[in-house]
């Protein structure tokens, strides 16, 4: 439940950043308090998660195939006939560290925090969030919890996954389509990939996931006003959120040690 | 045992309460009357800590609630029983699940007891091998009537009724008005009713309070109610077009 404020608002969007902050902090709060709602969180785990499965696969294939071509093109032309062997390398980190982070972001972003905020937002005006609170339960513990620390454990599973079918596609692209040496190929792959470099798409994935969760059940909970009001607050978690994807990604990588 | 004392509650800029000062004694029957929009679902809301008051304050059992920490207020909430007016039932949940909601979460009862509640919690409300469907499979007045096996599972001491008789057929709305007097006889609970049903007020009521203009305008017996000398009573309770009402 979000209350009226009772002071005058100096900046709607001041305003909507501290209410979006007391959901995040509200929700961070009620991950360690007892009953833990663990059949929301499966639910939550599947439908992040696996039913996510066909779209990230799609968006990771073409990302991963588009970059072996860019990569093979770039190499092929600007640096010299045989070069096109240190393109994995170039694939895989940049797969990893920033292209399936954010598509991967912006496609949850749009699959699972409008589905957030169309659900919580049906429920806020048939009066079953109210219903929730009137049963004496908390519907930031109840709702937005579990799809918050689902979706913070789904997106860098999702990204892993991703990474490995972006690579894969952009290995098969060099390999099979552009006939380049596999053994140098992989070897070059293998050598300039760390594993930190998985790590840090992981842990920008893992914000994510709590950006989107955040925006999508934010919004839901602030939906007033019938099906246009659902409408408009699927919209708004879907804008909002993959904003805040792509200005946090920059800053992310940025501070994160390369 | 509940007393409202200069409540006040504003949206955006349109007062709808403007000092509601109410008591509702243990186990009575309050039906508050009103206009549509008038502020008796937000008057029932404040109760329950659904919304929170600008300025007044409501005791229950002599301690002030809204100004409790919010985990505190969600136990307060748990003293109460809500049936909602489209019965809010949880659409993602069968009905079963629905009633046991409230026990599943904040009792000790094992699975085996909990069945048996809800089994019972049903057969009080009339409805036999429903446990398994989902809401969107029942009518308008079996989901009022599950709402209502879910408001009085977990035993409430006050239940709170936003318009039990709207949306149902005057048969099924008689029905709901039995249940709520059983209710009252069997578990000797408290139970508020907001309606403008002048039928029902009259069937159910121990006291009946009138909201006008955001505050309560008259409290009595139906008795006292049917002979007010108030222009406003007299016009609302005979449905009266002509009268000192003209905001409508």
């Amino acid at each position: 439940m979000i209350r009226t404020p009772r002071i005058p608002v100096i900046s709607p969007f001041f305003f909507q950043v501290g209410e979006a902050g007391l959901v995040a902090g509200r929700t961070f709060r009620a991950l360690f308090q007892r009953p833990f709602e663990k059949r929301n969180f499966v639910l939550q785990l599947e439908d992040i998660g696996v039913r996510s499965l066909p779209v990230v696969s799609l968006t990771a294939a073409f990302g991963g195939l588009v970059f072996g071509l860019q990569a093979y093109i770039g190499f092929h032309k600007y640096v010299g006939s045989g070069t096109e062997v240190y393109s994995g390398s170039i694939i895989a980190v940049g797969l990893a560290k920033e292209l399936i982070p954010i598509l991967v972001g912006l496609m949850l972003a749009g699959r699972v925090g409008s589905s957030m905020a169309a659900e919580i937002g049906t429920m806020k005006i048939t009066e079953q969030v109210d219903a929730l609170t009137s049963l004496g339960a908390d519907p930031i513990k109840h709702l937005v919890a579990p799809r918050m620390l689902a979706s913070f454990i789904m997106f860098p599973m999702l990204t892993l996954y991703g990474d490995i079918i972006g690579t894969f596609c952009g290995f098969a692209y060099n390999i099979f389509g552009m006939g380049v040496n596999r053994a140098i190929y992989l070897r070059n792959t293998l050598f300039y990939t760390r594993i930190w470099d998985i790590g840090i798409g992981l842990i920008k994935a893992s914000v994510f996931g709590i950006v989107v969760a955040i925006i999508g059940s934010w919004q839901g909970l602030r939906a007033e006003g019938g099906a246009e009001g659902v409408g408009l607050a699927t919209t708004r978690a879907v804008v909002i959120a993959s904003i805040i994807i792509l200005i946090l990604n920059f800053f992310l990588s940025k501070a994160l040690p390369n | 045992m509940i007393r409202i004392v200069g409540l006040h509650k504003d949206f955006g800029g349109k007062a709808v309460l403007r000092g509601v000062n109410l008591e509702i004694a243990r186990g009575e029957i309050m039906v508050v009357i009103g206009q549509s929009g008038s502020g008796k679902s937000v008057l029932l809301k404040h109760l329950i800590g659904l919304l929170a008051p600008d300025r007044g304050e409501i005791y229950i059992d002599g301690r002030e609630v809204t100004c409790l920490p919010r985990q505190a207020r969600l136990g307060v909430a748990r003293r109460f029983g809500y049936l909602f007016q489209g019965a809010a039932l949880f659409d993602s949940l069968t009905v079963a699940e629905n009633v046991a909601f409230g026990l599943e979460r904040y009792t000790a009862y094992d699975r085996n007891e909990i069945r048996r509640i809800v089994t019972e919690s049903l057969e009080r409300v009339g409805l036999r091998g429903v446990e398994d469907l989902m809401p969107q499979e029942l009518s308008g007045g079996m989901k009022k009537r599950v709402g209502l096996a879910r408001a009085i599972a977990y035993r409430p001491e006050i239940i709170l009724y936003d318009e039990p008789s709207t949306g149902i057929d005057p048969i099924r709305a008689d029905s709901i008005n039995d249940l709520i007097l059983q209710l009252k006889r069997e578990m000797e609970v408290t139970s508020v009713v907001i309606t403008h049903d002048m039928v029902s007020t009259f069937k159910l009521a121990d006291r009946v309070a009138m909201l006008y203009e955001g505050r309560i305008v008259e409290v009595g017996t139906p008795a006292e109610i049917r002979a007010s000398a108030n222009g406003v009573v007299q016009q609302f309770i005979h449905g009266r077009a002509t009268g000192p009402i003209t905001d409508y």
